[in-house]
């Protein structure tokens, strides 16, 4: 008697008070927030995976109730079908493609240039001239739309893939990045040791800051390139040529009156984002650092 | 003699020395943003207030333009003829939004508020969450939530479109499906789901489909924009708060809140700016047409509609004016709200 006294009360009185403190795994509290945050990140994805599944399937399976939640074969005929009704499909995502590229170099040569030009050197009007370049990204930019329309019209860029990538062919946004990159990867005594030994200024931009600046411009890369890919507004004001649609104009006129050609859509869709999917797969990190990079220590 | 006297300091340079090259560099490097803004991106804009005071239609030209005062803003304002004896009943508020442009104004509002404050709700304690709580599977819940930001608009909105279809639509099969769940014999949801299929076209649920998918593609990017704050936070204050007896809540309220204004006042600005800027998701959605009975129509659709489709460019200026200055006004306030320094 007197053992089980004195073992009773250790064994079942000492787990009791960490209970209290910290309650079961199973608790709600426990689990319950994380299952929310997980339910909500699958809402997130379901556009997507439903994206993939459509383009996957026939109109018909689509119109079907149920829907189909797994993956079809149809995903050339698909295609095929968008081809025929579409046949500038393939060259409007080239199109886009080369658009994005080709902002994509200008930005990264103009940005870093600008960015160094601010970074590395005292200049008359420095700290005016770039607290006037971050306020411009307060503009709104619709406000200009339609006398930019005209000026397109004027110089004769309407229907060009010109008047997509030189307007935007350096931003505020990159600027101000390799502004922050420049001034603290790139030591200043460095630029100096060169200009003594003789490098002209674009000279120390070209061999010495730049191939320092590797990661800085794999962000703004990144970004710019998804950026100008995405950009809807900008080729609905200047291509009215069918020739010179972008992928997400062709993809918009595709819905129309009558019958919608679902599949095709989808399929259309999964092309577009594709390439933004797979970028985003592979630089997920570097490209949410790089676009909140202004953010955080703006 | 001359020994003692101090050595003297070197001649100062007689001539005006000759700019160095890299004096003038630094304003060549700098020059093309500056040279592009004000040629794409100023000079639209101004020009764009000075044609806001002429008649001026697609087809006469630079040359046709006429000067018109203020009249294209009364015009867009279509202040005649309200009855204003009748501000607090229905009628006024009704004959309001029957007018074009205070009608694109009251549903760019509407989206602005139903999209934008749900964003930041969400995102602030989601935030809070994922960096107190997830540790290993942090970056690839971040990403989940980021990528629809990233993401082709025209693109997602097509596909949102079908999953709202009104007869095929995923969402109103899992709907229906929840409202049609029977348990021996009752329907136990059929309170809370609907028991068939909704209208998704309706101008009742044209609004709200809009907000939801402007929300989803950016609770995402405000999660991450709390989150990069949430990390500047030193922990000790935590550890202070902790040691004072201070709970969670307590801790988030009188430590995390405050703290995170400056990201709040930026990141609300920025929805500001971008939601009554909004046009790509509802001009998808609806065609292009703003939905049944204009119902989603915003003040960037009209005036896109109003200057490249009916060709007015007079009045889209008026439009967009007016659409600054409310931005404007908006971003000041916020400015002067959040940002005041106590």
């Amino acid at each position: 008697m007197s053992t089980l006294a004195s073992s009773l009360p250790a064994a079942s009185v000492a787990p009791a008070p960490r209970q209290r403190r910290k309650p079961g795994r199973f608790a709600p509290s426990q689990w319950l927030p994380h299952a929310l945050v997980l339910v909500g990140a699958l809402i997130m994805l379901a556009p997507f995976y439903f994206m993939f599944v459509f383009a996957t399937h026939t109109n018909t399976d689509i119109l079907s109730v149920p829907p189909p939640l797994w993956f079809g074969d149809a995903l050339f005929d698909n295609l095929n079908e968008l081809v025929a009704q579409r046949p500038m499909f393939w060259r409007s995502v080239g199109l886009s493609l080369w658009i994005a590229t080709a902002s994509t170099v200008l930005n990264l040569f103009l940005c870093s240039l600008g960015g160094y030009g601010f970074s590395m050197y005292e200049f008359r009007g420095r700290d005016k001239l770039f607290a006037a370049l971050m306020a411009t990204m307060l503009l709104p930019a619709f406000v200009g739309m339609i006398p930019y329309v005209l000026m397109m019209k004027e110089l004769g860029w309407l229907n060009s893939t010109r008047a997509l990538i030189i307007p935007g062919a350096c931003s505020a946004f990159g600027i101000f990045l390799m502004r922050q990159y420049i001034g603290s990867a790139v030591p200043r005594e460095l630029v100096e040791a060169a200009r003594m030994d003789g490098c002209g200024e674009f000279g120390i931009y070209w061999r010495v800051v730049l191939p320092l600046i590797g990661p800085a411009m794999g962000t703004l890369g990144l970004v710019t390139f998804i950026g100008s890919y995405n950009n809807f507004v900008g080729a609905l004001l200047v291509m009215s040529d069918m020739e010179m649609f972008t992928a997400p104009l062709v993809l918009r006129s595709l819905q129309g009156t009558g019958q919608t050609p679902w599949g095709a859509i989808s399929a259309g869709s999964a092309v577009t984002v594709l390439p933004l999917l797979v970028l985003f797969i592979l630089y997920s990190r570097r490209l949410i650092e790089g676009l909140t990079a202004g953010a955080v220590k703006g | 003699m001359s020994a003692v006297l101090p050595v003297a300091p070197p001649p100062a340079p007689r001539r005006r020395r000759r700019l160095k090259p890299w004096h003038w560099m630094p304003y060549v490097f700098v020059a093309p943003f500056f040279i592009l803004f004000l040629g794409f991106g100023l000079f639209p804009l101004l020009f764009s207030a000075y044609a806001s005071f002429f008649r001026w239609e697609i087809a006469a030209g630079l040359s046709g333009m006429k000067w018109e005062g203020w009249g294209n803003y009364l015009f867009v304002l279509q202040l005649d003829g309200l009855p204003w004896g009748s501000v607090f009943s229905t009628g006024f508020w009704a004959e309001l939004y029957a007018r074009d442009f205070w009608r694109a104004m009251a549903n760019t509002f509407w989206l602005g508020i139903a999209a934008g404050v749900p964003q930041h709700l969400v995102a602030i304690p989601l935030a809070y969450f994922i960096h107190t709580q997830f540790r290993r599977v942090r970056n690839p819940v971040i990403s989940m939530y980021f990528l629809p930001y990233i993401t082709n608009t025209v693109a997602i909105t097509l596909v949102f479109s079908s999953l709202f279809s009104r007869d095929f639509g995923v969402i109103n099969q899992v709907l229906t499906g929840l409202g049609q769940w029977q348990v021996m014999g009752v329907h136990p949801l059929a309170w809370l789901f609907p028991t068939e299929n909704i209208d998704w076209g309706r101008p009742e649920y044209t609004r709200p489909i809009v907000a939801f998918i402007v929300w989803w593609r950016f609770v995402g990017w405000n999660t991450v924009l709390y989150l990069s704050a949430l990390q500047t936070i030193p922990k000790d204050l935590y550890e202070a708060a902790t040691v004072d007896g201070a709970g969670t809540w307590q801790q988030f309220r009188y430590i995390t809140l405050p703290l995170l204004r400056p990201m709040m006042l930026f990141a609300i600005t920025l929805t500001i700016i971008g939601n009554l800027q909004l046009f790509e998701e509802p001009f998808v959605l609806t065609g292009g047409s703003g939905g049944v009975g204009q119902v989603a129509e915003t003040v960037a659709m009209q005036m896109y509609k109003v200057g490249l489709t009916d060709g007015d460019f007079g009045t889209a200026s008026a439009v967009a004016w007016l659409m600054f200055m409310v931005i404007a006004a908006l971003t000041w306030l916020n400015n002067r709200y959040l940002g005041r320094k106590d």
